[in-house]
């Protein structure tokens, strides 16, 4: 055997032996930050296969919500570099990538086909048009309701009911001596929990957080007349002790019968129509209810999405691993294993295009309920915000924590509407002001 | 001469006390309990109490889905390491401050117990860059450091009340008998206040076991304790009370375990010099 042969032959058994390896023993390990929600547990389980595929091993940071934002928000602030990918939503990612906080993900595959992407989802996700995040899962707001009440009732649910109709359900389908309330929504305190409730309701009475120039609108008519129409409805016909209710709690009431309607996340769909629950053969759904008159309704849009912080050593890994999360292959591979049912909503067009998926009793109007969400015109009024359940600004959180406390306090009884109103306008004036908004 | 006390008084009190000790334990029973119910039969209301079918497929989805003995370990490590790091410093600490105090020694063990009063978020940032800078993040070094100091004015203050119970006279007559210092401190000091060092150490090791604000801020995928463990099954969208129910039992258990063998010294230590 030649020199150049006996050369050849050694590259060749190398590189065969390098390649054997990586399929043996993981080249790199990422650390993932993500939260406890069963699309996200899901794709823990598949963690093996991805790492079979490309060499990459994963390990796996899973906090409550409101932990993983103040961890990872720290992480990034402070450089500590521990994740290579982080699981945050909407609100988070375009003021992050506005600070350069993370990285783009503007060179994704052509495979990964970007442009699949739900356009609600895709615009959410980005800022100045360069996209931030990769959404795993998207959702937005819509009514579930019981169709065995609605029809002992003498009722029947339009596709796109107003909030007078939605009253007018709640009180015939409100049945205490069987513990049945008429509807149930979310009140407890918390920006993410009962701030986003109250927020897109208002949106659809008319209202907004802030003027043009910033100013807090909570003063307005239109916050009134939501506030009452929510404490009155919830009053008249929502379970005791409703104001520390938020997703957990309805979904524990929906699923035992105790709910003629639910107003909630999209992603809820699954689970009101799942093993765990008692009426899942007798749930309808509609798009998320307005008051007469008012174009919005009150959806929301969110999206648990894939991000990279700026500064991780692994940024090739961390993109790896996000456009397999996200791509259509994982779609398809949860779908082969555990049905169309089971795979993460509300993210890729093409998933609404697939005719096994749109027969999922609630596909299509989830789909619909994504595309009434319009987070750049979240009022009918002018405002300078985006976003829809909260406004896109670094101060919204710590705000609408305080501004929901006072709302909760008013639907607990605690004190008047009027009241809650008039310190939601002070502190929210005060806060902006100390900011440099006013 | 003991004060007698009525037969009436006693079952009064008795049964008080049993009252706020069920009291006490229910929300632990309440999370063992759940922790074998269905996650339908653990959101039913009215909740079922004993009348259900046993399970303990949430031990098995947890078990499957999580590395036990990894948190496990990792808690171990990280209380005892910052308990007895915390033991050793502390006890020369409060044996000065005790048996040969300045005019300050006061001043210094109230300042001491002031840093208890600050909320530990107020030093997240600057704590986070420190360990950014010494690059003991995620590591189980940087939480004993953290843990122990944080807990170090609750230990020196124990030992302190503990130390000023013994006669300093009997240390006296160790030094008079030749006894160097760290004699005095090891063989004569440590062995009488064996009862205080030992409830202290029980108290500081379940203290650093429950900690849950530094170990889930300073910690990512290798030095995450129990308390991470625990954290990771909790969702705000979904209903997984019995799987965290699991989690949870199994995350308090050890220290269910140690604290009921341990349970007369923790008492007598807790109690010592209460009575004179």
């Amino acid at each position: 055997m030649s020199l150049r042969n006996t050369l050849c032959a050694a590259t060749a058994l190398t590189l065969v032996t390098a390649t054997g390896a990586m399929a043996a023993d993981p080249t790199a390990t990422i650390t993932i930050a993500t939260v406890n929600n069963g699309d996200m547990i899901r794709m823990q389980g598949y963690t093996d296969q991805f790492t079979a595929e490309t060499g990459i091993a994963v390990d796996w940071v899973t906090l409550e919500e409101n932990v993983l934002r103040q961890r990872v928000t720290t992480d990034i602030t402070t450089k500590g570099g521990q994740f290579d990918v982080m699981t945050i939503g909407m609100y988070e990612t375009p003021i992050w990538g506005a600070n350069d906080w993370l990285v783009p993900l503007s060179d994704m595959s052509a495979e990964y086909d970007v442009d699949d992407i739900l356009p609600a989802m895709r615009n959410g996700l980005s800022h100045d048009g360069t996209l931030y995040a990769a959404p795993f899962y998207g959702e937005s707001s819509m009514v579930m309701y019981r169709t065995d009440l609605m029809e002992a009732a003498g009722l029947t649910m339009p596709k796109d009911p107003t909030w007078q109709f939605i009253r007018e359900a709640a009180a015939a389908m409100d049945d205490p001596a069987n513990d049945v309330n008429g509807i149930c929504l979310r009140g407890k305190a918390g920006w993410g929990e009962g701030g986003s409730f109250i927020t897109v309701t208002a949106n659809s009475f008319g209202a907004s957080w802030f003027d043009e120039d910033w100013n807090a609108q909570f003063d307005q008519p239109e916050w009134s007349d939501a506030v009452n129409f929510y404490v009155n409805l919830m009053n008249d016909y929502g379970p005791e002790g409703y104001a520390t209710n938020g997703f957990n709690e309805n979904l524990s009431l929906f699923n035992q019968g105790k709910c003629g309607m639910w107003i909630d996340a999209t992603v809820a769909a699954s689970f009101v129509t799942g093993d765990d629950s008692t009426v899942k053969d007798s749930v309808g759904f509609a798009l998320a209810p307005n008051a007469e008159g008012v174009e919005k309704r009150s959806n929301w849009l969110w999206a648990w999405a894939l991000a990279i912080p700026a500064g991780t050593q692994q940024e090739a890994e961390a993109k790896t691993f996000i456009e397999w999360a996200t791509s259509k292959a994982y779609i398809e591979l949860v779908a082969a294993n555990e049905g169309w049912a089971n795979v993460p909503p509300g993210a890729r067009t093409s998933l609404y295009e697939n005719p096994e998926y749109l027969k999922v009793p609630f596909a299509q109007m989830t789909l619909d309920s994504i595309n009434a969400a319009d987070p750049t015109n979240p009022s009918v009024k002018p405002v300078p915000y985006v976003g829809i359940q909260f406004v896109a600004i670094p101060e919204y959180a710590g705000i609408a924590t305080e501004v929901s406390q006072e709302f909760s306090a008013a639907y607990a009884g605690q004190q008047t509407v009027e009241e809650a109103l008039e310190k939601a306008q002070a502190l929210t004036n005060d806060a902006m002001e100390a900011a440099g908004y006013r | 001469m003991a004060r007698s006390v009525s037969t009436q008084r006693k079952i009064i009190t008795t049964a008080a006390a049993w009252l706020i000790g069920l009291l006490i334990f229910f929300p632990i029973f309440w999370t063992i309990l759940t922790s074998f119910k269905t996650e339908a039969q653990a959101i039913s209301n009215p909740p079922v109490f004993f009348n259900f079918d046993w399970t303990l497929e949430n031990y098995a989805v947890v078990q499957e889905r999580s590395d036990y003995m990894r948190f496990l370990w990792n808690s171990v490590i990280i209380a005892g390491g910052s308990t007895v790091l915390g033991i050793i410093i502390a006890v020369p600490a409060a044996w000065s401050m005790a048996f040969v105090p300045s005019a300050k020694t006061k001043n210094i063990l109230l300042w001491m117990l002031s840093t208890k009063m600050m909320p530990a978020v107020g030093a997240l940032y600057p704590l986070s860059l420190l360990f950014v800078w010494l690059n003991l993040l995620d590591t189980r070094f940087g939480l004993i450091m953290v843990l122990m100091l944080s807990n170090m004015p609750i230990i020196v203050w124990m030992l302190y009340t503990y130390f000023r119970e013994i006669p300093g006279e009997i240390l006296e007559a160790s030094r008079m008998d030749g006894a160097t210092l760290r004699e005095e401190i090891f063989y004569i000091l440590t062995p009488m206040a064996i009862p205080g060092i030992a409830s202290t150490l029980l108290l500081n090791f379940i203290l650093a076991w429950n900690e849950a604000f530094w170990t889930l801020n300073l910690t990512a995928a290798k030095a995450a304790p129990l308390t991470a463990f625990i954290a990771s099954y909790s969702s705000p969208e979904g209903l997984f009370f019995a799987k965290l129910s699991a989690a949870s039992t199994m995350a308090i258990a050890p220290i269910l375990i140690l604290g009921w063998f341990s349970q007369k010294q923790l008492v007598r230590g807790l109690t010592f010099g209460a009575v004179k």
